[in-house]
């Protein structure tokens, strides 16, 4: 979407992020999506009196890891209390980082070429979930509410943008990128549907040139796709009230993804006031030079890394094919892509089967092995498979695991002898002199027609093309 | 010497704080909270500029336990304490505002 002439929209992300660890925060529950209701709790998550909390190292190291990962200072830190009273908050206040992030500064390249920096990424826990009854759903109009602290204390890290965004294609690249650097650092399975990551974008508008605008918050999004949609609504309906002579009041919104708009949730009449104080059951947390180099030196490469090296294998890099290769960094598949090439298999093939097939088996990815992958590539790509043959056998690799040769063999994929197809068309237009004598006349649709046949007697194996050759050949 | 604090800013504090204080409280409370407030200002005469500020009394830092599951406390326990329970799950009065 474009806005009108003359018009800048300006934004800033908030990203919280779970960390993916075996505990919470700041007690030895589960960290578990979908458990029971209830079920992971201790007096430490529940807030009850007398209870200490104790940090989780590996949450630290996550912190440290996303923070490195996104050039950031990492800091002495503290934790505060951020008090407020609401039932997903059994201690009626969160353990957040404050003054003093972990985290501090830093940069996020787009691929783009685009840069954003990041203000801060801080630690904090996460809050306990509520479900409304009665009314829509939402808190206006409920009866009451129905509360699950399985997610209370949950680690999160809120990864805060500057207001470098220009566009909502720019925000929605932003995370994607953002999400792409938590699941190679290890700190999140990036599952955006299971609300891992949550999005608070805070949009104005102004004439280009002019100092910033009224900024709203809108609240919780959940998806690459509302992200985007919530923020050119919001710049829209910013500029328009402003055309009409209207002023932008700072307010909290909410998006509504059915009605595709949003609306007032909160009205921030005066600074909120949460009486941050320090936390007086935490110690400051410092990690020195040696524990930064550790958590440094354990990074993997990040996306854009390993965008630029596959991409640079490529001998004519379309657009289709850099498609492809983002999925291929997006689901991390590049470990397979790169062993393939290596084992000289044609780049685009290799981005081709792990963009199609493996992505879609992506959930049994631990039953292939690289060298199952090489294997059925390698013999594809000699002809020993056809394509469909190809396919078939990683589809059954995906599923139970197994030795490329032998599924073949099973499966009776035999490499066609030379002549092979032209004898079997030969004999299939003798069958066929209706279906032949159509397709003579100029109906190409009969070419399908007679791949189709030459596939069922050759269990796949003939090549498409070839069969095309030996039609034309006899015409 | 007048109070540091205003009364208002106790009421505020107690809204904050849901806490309903009467008159009577809040004229005593300015005054207490005031004095804690003066002792402050006593330090703040001093010159401390060599002084390391103190955050902790304790002189610890980096206390951290291993990301190792423990025992959660068993779930009908846990609702037993609950005033309203309904699906396993604590139930609370209608919800005036959203989150923060």
């Amino acid at each position: 979407m474009t806005l009108p002439d003359g018009w800048e929209m300006v934004v800033g992300l908030e990203v919280h992020t779970e960390l993916k660890t075996n505990t919470k925060m700041f007690c030895g529950c589960a960290n578990a999506f979908g458990a029971a209701p209830n079920t992971n709790v201790c007096p430490i998550c529940l807030g009850l009196p007398g209870s200490l909390p104790v940090l989780n190292v590996r949450a630290v190291e996550l912190a440290m890891a996303i923070g490195t990962a996104l050039h950031s200072t990492i800091s002495p830190s503290t934790f505060h209390r951020k008090n407020y009273f609401y039932p997903d908050m059994p201690k009626d206040f969160q353990i957040s980082q404050y003054d003093l992030p972990i985290n501090a500064g830093g940069y996020l390249d787009l691929p783009d070429g685009s840069r954003v920096s990041i203000e801060r990424a801080h630690l904090e826990e996460d809050t306990g979930k509520s479900t409304h009854l009665g009314g829509s759903g939402r808190i206006h109009g409920a009866d009451r509410s129905l509360v699950d602290y399985n997610r209370s204390g949950v680690p999160l890290v809120e990864i805060v943008s500057g207001p470098d965004i220009r566009s909502a294609a720019q925000a929605r690249a932003y995370v994607a990128e953002l999400r792409g650097i938590l699941i190679a650092t290890a700190a999140s399975d990036g599952r955006m549907e299971e609300g891992s990551m949550r999005i608070d974008a805070n949009v104005s508008v102004r004439k280009s040139g002019e100092p910033l605008g009224t900024r709203c918050e809108i609240k919780n999004l959940n998806s690459l796709r509302s992200l985007q949609r919530a923020i050119d609504f919001e710049a829209q309906r910013q500029i328009d009230l402003l055309d009409e002579g209207g002023k932008i009041r700072q307010e909290t919104r909410h998006w509504d993804e059915n009605l595709g708009t949003t609306s007032t949730m909160r009205v921030k009449e005066e600074a909120d006031d949460y009486r941050y104080f320090r936390e007086p059951d935490l110690v400051d947390l410092i990690p020195d030079q040696a524990w930064q180099d550790r958590v440094r030196d354990a990074l993997g490469p990040m996306p854009a890394e390993r965008r630029a090296l596959l991409s640079a294998r490529l001998q004519s890099p379309t657009d289709a094919l850099l498609g492809a290769v983002e999925v291929v960094i997006d689901l991390g598949l590049d470990g397979y892509v790169n062993g393939a090439i290596d084992a000289k298999v044609a780049p685009e093939l290799a981005i081709a089967r792990a963009a199609n097939e493996l992505a879609a088996g992506i959930d049994t990815l631990d039953n292939l092995t690289l060298a199952s992958f090489v294997t059925t590539l390698s013999m594809e790509q000699s002809g020993d498979l056809s394509a469909t043959q190809a396919k078939t056998v990683l589809l059954e690799l995906l599923a139970k695991s197994g030795d490329p040769r032998d599924i073949a063999a099973t499966r009776g994929f035999e490499r066609l002898a030379s002549g092979a197809v032209g004898d079997i068309v030969a004999t299939l237009i003798e069958a066929n002199p209706d279906e032949w004598s159509r397709y003579r006349e100029g109906d190409e649709k009969l070419a399908q027609f007679f791949i189709g046949q030459v596939m069922a007697r050759t269990k796949g194996q003939a090549n498409g093309k070839e069969v095309i050759a030996e039609l034309q050949a006899r015409r | 010497m007048s109070s540091p604090l205003r009364r208002e800013d106790v009421a505020y504090v107690a809204k904050l704080a849901r806490l309903t204080l009467s008159e009577a409280q809040l004229d005593l409370f300015t005054e207490q909270l005031g004095q804690v407030l003066e002792h402050a200002n006593d330090m703040n005469a001093l010159d401390l500029d060599d002084v390391v500020p103190t955050a902790h009394p304790f002189g610890l830092v980096n206390v951290v336990r291993d990301d190792e599951v423990r025992p959660s406390l068993d779930h009908d326990k846990v609702m037993a304490m609950a005033p309203d329970a309904q699906d396993g799950r604590f139930a609370v009065p209608r919800i005036l505002g959203e989150a923060p």
